[in-house]
């Protein structure tokens, strides 16, 4: 019991951070369905101004000019992929916050898949040859590739 | 002991990471770059400031024009205003202004106590316009070809030094066309 006013003021605090969350309320659409379509929309493209928020976080006045805009093309009828393709010709890829995959953002896409192929495959080569090395000590002998001096204990010297 | 062709890998792969490294730190990653290069100029119909003409599309052709965005409010264009009140004085250059997001009084009261170089400036106090260029910030220089096209974009304040080793090399450029029905 003795936790509960503290449990309230902790709501009351979380409540703050969400009320202070919401767009500026002269910029909202009045149908919750278009808004939410609106904020989905400003949530993905960059802030020509700061560069790392997005359009949704920023302040920069040309930020709100852009949620604006988004505003009204949703308003008017617009798809999502109308208003995308709206900011791209303007501002290029660059206004994404995803970016596309495309020749230029392909080693970003495609890098970490690859490397961690590489790994794995190097890890499997290393593992392998590891075992096989351990197997040939254990039998005391030479394994098939005992001519290579790389590849296992010299012969002779191990007991 | 013979060697494997991979312990070269690692020398190899360090290679191309630094080439990468080298060419990106020639890169400026703040200045976006302009998706409108060698596409028409958007369309615009602009009122001008203090009873003066506006700018349009139309006033793009016909020559290489640059096209200037500034705001009263802009620091940037401060230091700027003394080089483009010289470019004004040099009669080979065409210099437009769009006047952003500024209400009309502080844009011509800028004018009025600095000097206006400009032939003709846009008033777009709304932003739209500006939003159809792409302009991510002022001062922002948009050279512009006899069709109307943008070929150039420079980001900042223009001075003597981006105008020799920058603006006028492409102005040149742009004059040696050989575009068959200019001139």
């Amino acid at each position: 019991m003795r936790g509960r006013p503290f449990a309230i003021v902790f709501l009351v605090l979380v409540a703050s951070v969400a009320a202070a969350q919401v767009a500026n309320p002269d910029e909202a659409l009045d149908d919750p369905a278009l808004e939410a379509r609106a904020r989905a929309l400003d949530a993905a493209f960059r802030c020509v101004v700061c560069q790392s928020q997005s359009i949704a976080d920023s302040d920069a006045p040309l930020a709100k000019d852009m949620r604006v805009l988004i505003r009204e093309q949703i308003a008017g009828g617009a798809s999502d992929a109308e208003v995308r393709a709206f900011l791209l010709t303007r501002y290029g890829d660059y206004v994404l916050l995803k970016p596309r995959l495309t020749g230029g953002t392909a080693a970003l896409w495609l890098g970490p898949a690859l490397f961690g192929a590489l790994g794995i495959a190097g890890a499997v080569v290393f593992l392998r040859r590891a075992g096989r090395n351990f197997a040939e000590a254990s039998a005391g002998g030479a394994g098939p590739d005992s001519d290579d001096p790389d590849d296992g204990p010299p012969d002779g010297r191990d007991p | 002991m013979k060697a494997s062709p991979l312990v070269f890998a690692p020398l190899i792969a360090f290679a191309v990471i630094a080439a990468a490294f080298a060419v990106s730190l020639t890169r400026d990653p703040s200045t976006i770059p302009s998706a409108l290069i060698d596409r028409p100029a958007p369309t615009f119909d602009l009122a001008g400031i203090g009873g003066a003409d506006g700018l349009s599309t139309d006033d793009l052709r016909g020559g290489v024009t640059l096209l200037n965005v500034f705001g009263s409010w802009c620091v940037s264009c401060r230091v700027e205003h003394p080089f483009l009140l010289e470019l004004a004085a040099d009669p080979s250059v065409r210099l437009y202004g769009l006047n952003w997001k500024d209400p009309p009084e502080a844009a011509q009261n800028w004018l009025d106590r600095l000097g206006d170089p400009y032939a003709k400036i846009g008033a777009d106090e709304d932003g739209r316009v500006a939003i159809d260029f792409g302009v991510t910030g002022a001062p922002e220089t948009f050279v512009i070809d006899r069709d109307g096209r943008i070929r150039f974009r420079y980001v900042g304040p223009l001075s003597p030094e981006t105008w020799v080793q920058e603006i006028r090399p492409i102005i040149a450029a742009i004059e040696n066309d050989g575009d068959p029905y200019a001139r």
